[in-house]
């Protein structure tokens, strides 16, 4: 590092350089994957509100049906097990990125996508299951919370899907670039997040609402 | 602590290897499948015992999720990315324990019973 | 569950002529005057053909500095309409006696205020800080930009967006009447069945995702981007306070865009979280949103703490005393504002012990803020206080917001809560505060950094009138409040029986009006300056003698901010290479890498605001069509891998020999 020199500084007889002449840029995207990580824990705050939410009013059945009469553990069992599988298999993806591997990262982020794919679907036959059941989200306050607090997590998780093709076509059309394999890491704690609050949901919607 | 000394993304923070990834699995599988089997097949008798259990599970599963699969330490982004996530929590302690004790003395205080209602005049 | 307010047409939702307030000869006049003046602004630009230039460097530009200005000017814009409506509650309540009605009809009336509140906190506070913070931060720091420029450009944009839609409620249909935070069951469907909360909950929403993604930015810029050796400790005061500010923006507004999207869902779907009946609990929806609104409160004040710390600073020609508890100070606020959200509504009724835990957290928050006050008039103890005018607004804010903070601490008891709970006494509380703490705050950092901005000062004469005008109406406005809150009458009444009161409020409208030529003399501030800004300029970049590093660099700073990164060496960094005789080094240039401008983030908010407009009328196949352009256009924006550039060596040379010619004229 070059420097301005000064001389007869006041207390020091080293030397000092007030101006940084030999600049390092700043990486593109340095800043992303810590901003990423922020943006992630203040959507941990919005499912924190939803938790509090299905806390406090989870109880208010309102005479109509409650988890006991609803939840079908061996279906939440199943999707449980998809988005692990999912989380495991985007795992193998990035270890593929690590070692510049497209067409294997590819066809893990494929096999990735089928099983969030298959979380959404069977989420999905269980609310239409639940809704012809007349358990619909405006019967009671227990049910709009589980609607919503549910639902939100399959939204983080469609988003996740809509993100994870756009990436696919944008590896596809570019290759793993830093641009893209930055992409891919935060794709990948969006992912895992997902999956750490579903952690949440099956233990404390789920499987407490049938010791309730 | 400058800016200048931690950005490239080339130095293995948040990356993990598949041994990382293998246990991770291994030990998410065991982890939900024994609080689901703890509901479904209630080996223990209190409901109140199966329910702390369960949450135990939950709670370590966070953790595992976190290190295994988010790759998180005390180092990545100069120590700021756990630093974020123990504010988090701190924050969403406050929030849920805090919404459940303030609403839960409201309605102690403020929702008569319905049997109670029954005997107004 | 289901209301339907009126009929509702495929193609137009529940929007027809009787939306517009015809019948409202106010409003008829308001918007005659806005159209009017509209033209005209647009006619004037298209005569100076300024749109290319606004579009190019202005609207599409993600240089934090025009960012920051921007926000700037929309709090300006937001804050005289806020005024107006301000000035017209006043009016209303002090000939609304005797009988007589006043001038405004319920309806009317419960519309300004809700939107008095709304637009005051959203769109004048928030953008005003957001500016403040934008312009000054990355300056401080020695960076070139923000972390994320587009997303800035973006930000910026949402916020506007936002205000925007409160804009429109004024002419197409209604705003809410319900008081600024909204309170169901009164904002449920069944008691608004109109557009007023919708238009609330959308211009919210559509804001709010601005303000977290503005915050999140900065919190990545101030922990990624500072120069070499500033460490945490060498962090000027005004950047610390950013940095906790946006840590609670970030550990906040998601929880008011929960608390808005679970309301959004009673109102669209029929949900019954915060309904009367099938088991929603409306207080649960006081207790949320107050979880996000107390850490408000701090997310206001926290910077112009700074301001004030960094003004105190400079014009007594000291260090800050008590640096390091400063920054502790604000740590402890900022954990603490999580702990004290029930003191707005003691009066639920959750009793004793959740009261008192409260009661007392609350109080405890009082200590770190006197510590603050202490370290403000320890820098001032023995220095060589200049009375420029930023310091003149620091002395009248220390002077006004103890005041302020003192009532706040008699609110925080809960027995005198119980009294004073909704009562004037509480409004007076708060605005001293506000307009004390934040609006003096503001026009400190106004009057400090518009040379920095803008390359010359701001008018001093015009300037003093504005500050005494002010001050002295700011007192007559709201004195009369604690009074009247104590002898109990509550806030938001349109009418009154006792003729008694009515002087008080005659007494706080003359407070308005001291302060509405408060306002005019700002503006005539700004307009004498940009006139006499020759004679006002000043070519040093450092008129006050500053001690942070935007001095360091020339008014208004070039695009790049600083040719070569400042190396920091201790506290007052800019202080720090004056005394030890630093070189500004003239030669050796490179070319500097910089983000580009995109218009991006107009069209994305273009899209937001439609979407907004459609779901508050029921337009739903507009409302799928401007959410399906957001996701395609957002989409499409990842595509564009080439978002940067150099700037040449040869153009950073140039300009930097302009600075030198500049400072040795000087010299």
């Amino acid at each position: 590092m070059s420097a301005t020199i000064l001389k007869g500084s006041v207390d020091a007889d080293e030397p000092v350089s007030f101006y940084d002449l030999d600049e390092h840029e700043h990486p593109e995207g340095h800043s992303t994957m810590l901003g990423f990580w922020i943006y992630l824990m203040s959507d941990c705050l919005i499912f924190a509100i939803l938790f509090a939410c299905y806390a406090v009013l989870g109880g208010n059945l309102a005479a109509g049906p409650g988890p006991k009469d609803l939840f079908d553990l061996p279906l939440v069992a199943l999707n449980t097990a998809m988005l692990l599988f999912s989380s495991i298999t985007y795992g193998f993806a990035m270890l593929m990125m690590q070692r510049g591997r497209m067409v294997h990262t590819q066809f893990w982020l494929g096999v990735t996508g089928l099983f969030g794919a298959a979380f959404l679907a069977i989420e999905l036959y269980e609310f239409q299951h639940l809704i012809h059941l007349g358990a619909v989200p405006q019967r009671s306050a227990f049910l709009s919370a589980f609607f919503t607090l549910v639902g939100t997590h399959g939204l983080h998780v469609t988003f996740g899907l809509v993100w994870l093709v756009t990436l696919m076509i944008q590896i596809g059309r570019t290759g793993l670039i830093q641009a893209n394999r930055r992409r891919l890491m935060c794709l990948s704690l969006f992912w895992h997040f997902l999956d750490v609050i579903w952690i949440g949901v099956f233990t404390f919607v789920y499987l407490m609402g049938m010791l309730r | 602590m400058s800016a200048h000394e931690d950005h490239s993304l080339e130095e293995g923070h948040m990356e993990g290897s598949l041994r990382d990834y293998v246990i991770g699995f291994v030990l998410s599988v065991i982890l939900t499948a024994v609080p689901f089997w703890l509901v479904m097949a209630r080996p223990l008798a209190s409901d109140g015992l199966t329910a702390l259990a369960i949450v135990g599970f939950a709670a370590v599963q966070i953790v595992v999720h976190m290190i295994f699969f988010l790759h998180m330490n005390g180092k990545s982004e100069g120590g700021w990315t756990m630093m974020a996530l123990i504010f988090t929590v701190i924050i969403v302690a406050i929030m849920l324990t805090g919404s459940l004790w303030v609403m839960y003395h409201l309605n102690h205080n403020m929702m008569p019973m319905p049997h109670d209602m029954s005997q107004m005049p | 569950m289901s209301y339907e307010p009126v009929s509702i047409s495929p193609l137009l939702g529940r929007l027809s002529l009787d939306s517009l307030p015809l019948h409202e000869p106010i409003i008829v006049a308001t918007f005659a005057a806005v159209a009017i003046g509209g033209i005209g602004l647009l006619a004037f630009v298209t005569r100076l053909g300024l749109w290319g230039t606004l579009w190019r460097d202005w609207f599409t530009s993600v240089d934090h500095k025009k960012i920051g200005i921007m926000y700037m000017v929309l709090g300006l814009v937001m804050f005289l309409r806020g005024f107006a409506d301000a000035i017209m509650m006043r009016i209303q309540q002090a000939i609304a006696f005797n009988g007589s009605e006043g001038y405004l009809n319920a309806h009317h009336y419960d519309q300004i205020f809700t939107a008095h509140g709304v637009i005051m906190i959203f769109f004048v506070a928030m953008p005003f800080v957001t500016g403040l913070m934008n312009y000054i931060v990355p300056l401080q720091i020695g960076a070139r930009d923000v972390s994320f420029p587009f997303l800035n450009n973006f930000s910026f944009w949402m916020t506007t967006a936002g205000a925007v839609l409160v804009m429109m409620s004024l002419f197409v249909g209604e705003f809410a009447q319900t008081g600024w935070l909204a309170y169901p069951p009164l904002s449920g469907i069944a008691y608004s069945p109109a557009t007023g909360v919708d238009y609330y909950i959308w211009a919210l929403q559509i804001a709010g995702v601005g303000t977290t993604l503005s915050g999140i930015n900065l919190v990545a810029t101030i922990l990624k981007m500072r120069a070499p050796g500033m460490g945490l400790m060498k962090m000027p005061v005004f950047t610390w306070t950013s940095l906790c500010t946006n840590v609670l923006i970030v550990a906040s507004f998601p929880v008011l865009t929960a608390v808005l999207t679970l309301l959004s869902l009673d109102r669209y779907v029929g949900t019954n979280f915060f309904t009367n009946d099938f088991g929603g609990s409306p207080m649960m929806y006081v207790n949320l949103i107050w979880i996000w609104g107390h850490p408000e409160v701090y997310i206001l004040i926290l910077p112009l703490f700074g301001v004030f710390s960094e003004v105190t600073s400079t014009f007594s020609g000291k260090r800050l005393f008590g640096y390091t508890s400063m920054v502790y100070a604000t740590i402890v606020i900022t954990i603490l504002s999580y702990l004290v959200w029930l003191h707005h509504f003691f009066t639920m009724g959750s009793g004793a012990s959740v009261n008192s835990f409260f009661g007392i957290t609350t109080m405890v928050i009082s200590i770190p803020t006197g510590a603050k006050l202490f370290n403000w008039l320890f820098t001032m103890y023995r220095g060589r206080v200049r009375f420029e005018l930023p310091m003149m607004w620091t002395v009248a804010f220390m002077l006004t917001f103890v005041v302020g903070g003192m009532t706040g601490v008699l609110l925080a008891v809960p027995p005198a809560d119980f009294v004073l709970h909704n009562s004037l006494f509480l409004i007076a509380h708060f605005h001293n505060v506000i307009i004390g703490g934040v609006l003096f705050g503001l026009f400190a950092a106004i009057n400090y950094w518009w040379p920095k901005a803008f390359g010359y000062k701001l008018d001093v004469f015009w300037g003093k009138v504005s500050f005494w005008c002010w001050v002295v109406g700011f007192w007559l406005a709201f004195m009369p409040l604690y009074v009247l809150g104590l002898m109990g009458v509550t806030r938001r009444m349109r009418v009154f029986d006792d003729p008694s009161l009515q002087i008080w409020f005659v007494i706080a409208g003359i407070g308005a009006a001291v302060i509405a030529i408060g306002i005019a003399a700002m503006l005539i501030q700004f307009a004498v300056s940009i006139r006499k800004r020759d004679q006002l300029r000043d070519t040093t970049g450092d008129p006050w003698g500053g001690r942070t590093l935007e001095w360091s660099t020339s008014s208004p700073p070039p695009d790049y901010n600083f040719a070569f990164p400042p190396v920091i060496h201790q506290l007052d960094a800019w202080y720090d290479m004056k005394t030890r005789g630093a070189q500004r080094p003239v030669e050796g240039f490179r070319p500097i890498h910089m983000p580009r401008n995109t218009g991006t983030g107009v069209i994305l908010s273009a899209l937001a605001t439609v979407m907004g407009f459609a779901l508050i009328w029921y337009i739903w196949w507009l409302a799928a069509l401007s959410f399906a352009g957001l996701i395609a256009v957002a989409i499409g924006h990842t595509f564009n891998y080439e978002r940067d550039f150099h700037i040449p060596a040869e153009e950073v040379a140039t300009t930097e020999a302009a600075r030198t010619r500049a400072l040795a004229a000087e010299a």
